[in-house]
């Protein structure tokens, strides 16, 4: 085999591999000889499984990532956090008021945040963690659920905070009061819903579903087209 | 990162055509035109691609040679595995942990049944969570569940099964409220319209969304529920690799595995609903995929040994966008919702080459041909084909700022790597992207197999040939539902459990051996094998 020369030294939980400098943390593991169990899942950037903390030599600052979507650096120096025991609150929806002291009460620690910006820094989405959290100190779920809405809950905000929130938590709850309480009502889907429950649209769909293909080929072709 | 300066160039053509393009509306192709291209250069139309099967149910149809593989395995475990003493017991046991099993599980548990779900990898860590653009249901005044019938079934290429559209369409507006109700956060206007766009086929805009976070916001809602409720218990890590029948033929439970301690084990359950996805991980004929890193076609080899029949298994589908560049996202879903706002397919001419909302499998063969035939493909430094999707082209349509609000996920994606695409085009080209087909189920989502129930991308048939977009976030949760449902009724009925066996296996291993098949894999494989040997 002829001798690569773009190969860059990382370091997987302090064991140094040589791998190719274009490949992901995730591809680069693999192309070190891991097979991947926890720690990897969608590998598209939606599911945060893959929630890496990183160093590079010399460099006293943490980074933080997704394996599936950051490359690897010459002297990176990375481990995974593939799960975290955050604390999550059991409830019924449906029995939920949307304010505060629903927040309070599922999320006593709520509380205790201390403000200092840390969940923020560890961020793999780059949301504002810190922002969030002060939001819904003050109980205003709506603006909880509009700024934590990109989270994927991978749950590094959780584990690097000193006073032991589960942000990523609190976010879920604020984005279903929010959805289920706050955000405006769609007429039109009650409209349709008693429409289909009451049986209106049976009798075009029983006379579609007992066309030949020629008679669907037909009506398909003459739909009209909504701009 | 960003592009090369020799693609910087290029783009420059696309630049200098796009005000012109901006009112140029490409015409949509006659269904003559259709078949033509997709016989021309659809990846289900290279007949080196597929084999028959050679044992089983199915035997002699035709399925891709990398599913035959599997399908054709061999089991985990032996016949006489020990089923006497099983680890748990449960009325009904969901396999999968995506959006059809959480729906399942939800379903399962008001119908009065005790709940297990299994799943492979983590809860929600599933193809339902990557979703992008939208959830199709005919809520719209000028909309209808008729005319999202038609669509379907054109889509489709008249090969859906009747009964199992009219389910998708009739349940559609149901679902949407019933997510709604359990706190999903659809994008809506102040007065409370649901903002609805076009996606490829459709003929009126009735894709919902959730930005384009659709799938992982329908996802987390649903998994934060399952986690809510009493009497259902959620196993991770626990992947099932074969179907346990009882000696009346009834389905008895399944044989699972501890991916992390390595341990086979048995979980008796009165009925289980299969719910494992699609296959994308085997990567068909070479194709990068989309799909989550445990779409492996378990359900299909495990539904299809206990003798459930297969429909459709010959057609997969290519999603026209799939990340071209750079190469660390290649084949990650760029989301029809951005042709859907109004961004251009474009070739090295700066031409639009095909109406960029034709259903999928049209659409990516247009790109194909594109690139294949008429040479007017995009070069990329690894010589991966591409077009390009106009992006830009959304903010003078919509106004500037609307990129960054409605793809929040798409924006992120590529500014990882220094592309801003509110203001440079992205690099597409088809990646392997959904199971068409799968096993064959009625509108209650049962088998032939008494207990077992089967929801979402392993079921077969709703989709007829192809499937629109929208219509798998749809489909998990309508079928998903359904089956849940179906199975709580199958087991408060009151079933008579048999004795569990794996007998099966028996005539299995018989078949594997009188066909010659030497080779066989063990299967389900669960996992794709990316670890470098040498």
């Amino acid at each position: 085999m002829t001798e690569r020369t773009d190969l860059i030294p990382i370091f997987i939980m302090g064991k140094r591999y040589d791998v190719p400098s274009s490949l992901t943390i995730m591809k680069a593991m693999e192309w070190a000889g891991y097979t991947l169990i926890r720690g990897v899942g969608c590998r598209g950037g939606f599911c945060g499984a893959c929630a890496t903390v990183y160093r590079i030599k010399d460099d006293p600052k943490l980074y933080f990532g997704l394996a599936c979507q950051t490359v690897v650096k010459p002297e990176m120096y990375m481990g995974q956090i593939p799960f975290f025991p955050a604390k999550r609150a059991s409830y019924d929806v449906t029995h939920l008021k949307p304010e505060a002291a629903t927040l309070f009460k599922l999320y006593p620690e709520l509380l205790r945040c201390l403000g200092c910006g840390t969940c923020t820094k560890a961020c793999p989405q780059e949301l504002n963690v810190k922002g969030y959290m002060a939001a819904a100190m003050r109980g205003d779920i709506a603006l909880v659920a509009n700024m934590s809405f990109d989270c994927i809950m991978c749950g590094l905000c959780a584990a690097r905070c000193p006073a032991e929130e589960p942000q990523y938590n609190i976010g879920i709850l604020s984005r279903r009061l929010y959805g289920r309480y706050l955000a405006p009502r769609s007429e039109h889907l009650r409209v349709r819903v008693e429409e289909v429950e009451n049986g209106k649209y049976t009798a075009e769909i029983i006379e579609l579903k007992a066309m030949d293909r020629n008679a669907l080929v037909g009506r398909y072709k003459a739909r009209d087209i909504e701009p | 990162m960003t592009y090369t300066p020799e693609m910087l160039e290029l783009i420059k053509v696309v630049e200098a055509t796009r005000p012109q393009r901006l009112h140029q509306k490409f015409p949509t192709a006659l269904l003559e035109e259709r078949e033509k291209l997709l016989h021309g250069f659809h990846p289900d139309f290279l007949s080196e691609g597929f084999r028959k099967i050679r044992i089983g149910v199915g035997k002699g149809e035709e399925m891709p040679n990398e599913l035959a593989d599997v399908v054709e395995g061999r089991p985990h475990i032996g016949p006489d595995f020990d089923l006497g003493d099983p680890e748990f017991e449960t009325d009904v046991l969901v396999i999968g942990g995506g959006g059809a099993g959480a729906s399942a599980a939800l379903l399962g548990q008001e119908g009065g049944a005790k709940v297990t779900l299994v799943t492979k990898l983590r809860f929600g860590d599933a193809n339902t969570m990557m979703a992008q653009g939208g959830i199709q249901a005919a809520d719209r005044p000028e909309d209808s569940p008729s005319i999202h019938y038609l669509d379907i079934i054109g889509g489709g290429h008249f090969d859906n099964v009747p009964e199992l559209v009219e389910a998708l369409v009739t349940d559609a507006p149901l679902v949407i409220q019933w997510l709604e109700n359990l706190g999903v956060m659809f994008d809506k206007t102040p007065d409370g319209m649901m903002m609805q766009e076009h996606g490829g086929g459709t003929s009126r805009k009735r894709m919902h969304s959730s930005r384009d976070y659709s799938g992982a916001e329908i996802m987390r809602t649903l998994r934060d529920e399952v986690r809510n409720r009493p009497n259902i218990e959620v196993i991770e890590f626990c992947p099932a690799v074969e179907l346990a029948l009882d000696d009346k033929g009834q389905v008895a439970g399944a044989v699972l595995y501890n991916l992390e301690t390595e341990r086979y084990f048995f979980a008796r359950a009165k009925a289980v609903v299969l719910a494992t996805g699609g296959s994308g991980r085997l990567h068909y004929q070479g194709f990068p995929t989309t799909n989550h890193y445990g779409a492996t076609a378990d359900g299909i080899v495990m539904a299809y040994r206990v003798g459930a029949e297969p429909l459709y298994l010959d057609t997969m589908q290519y999603h026209p966008t799939g990340a071209a560049y750079p190469e660390q996202i290649l084949g990650q879903l760029v989301t029809e919702k951005v042709r859907g706002l109004g961004a251009q397919p474009v070739n090295l001419k700066g031409e639009q080459f095909v109406y960029p909302l034709e259903p999928r499998d049209v659409e990516a063969a247009a790109f194909i041909r594109e690139c294949k035939e008429r040479k007017l493909g995009i070069p990329t430094p690894t010589g991966q084909p591409a077009v390009w999707l106009d992006s830009p082209l959304i903010e003078m349509i919509h106004g500037p700022g609307t990129i960054q609000k409605a793809l929040p996920a798409m924006v992120r994606q590529f500014k990882r790597f220094d592309i801003d695409i509110a203001k440079l085009p992205m690099l597409v080209y088809p990646t392997l992207h959904y199971q068409n087909g799968g096993i064959r189920i009625d509108a209650d989502c049962r088998t032939k197999i008494p207990g077992l129930f089967i929801g979402g991308e392993v079921s077969g048939g709703v989709h007829g040939r192809n499937r629109l977009m929208g219509n798998s976030l749809l489909d998990v949760c309508v079928f998903g539902r359904r089956a849940g449902r179906t199975a709580a009724a199958y087991v408060t009925q009151g079933v008579t459990p048999g004795k569990p066996t794996l007998q099966h296996l028996v005539a299995w291993n018989k078949e594997l051996d009188e066909a010659e098949i030497d080779e066989a894999v063990k299967s389900p494989i669960l996992l794709p094998s990316y670890a470098r040997k040498e």
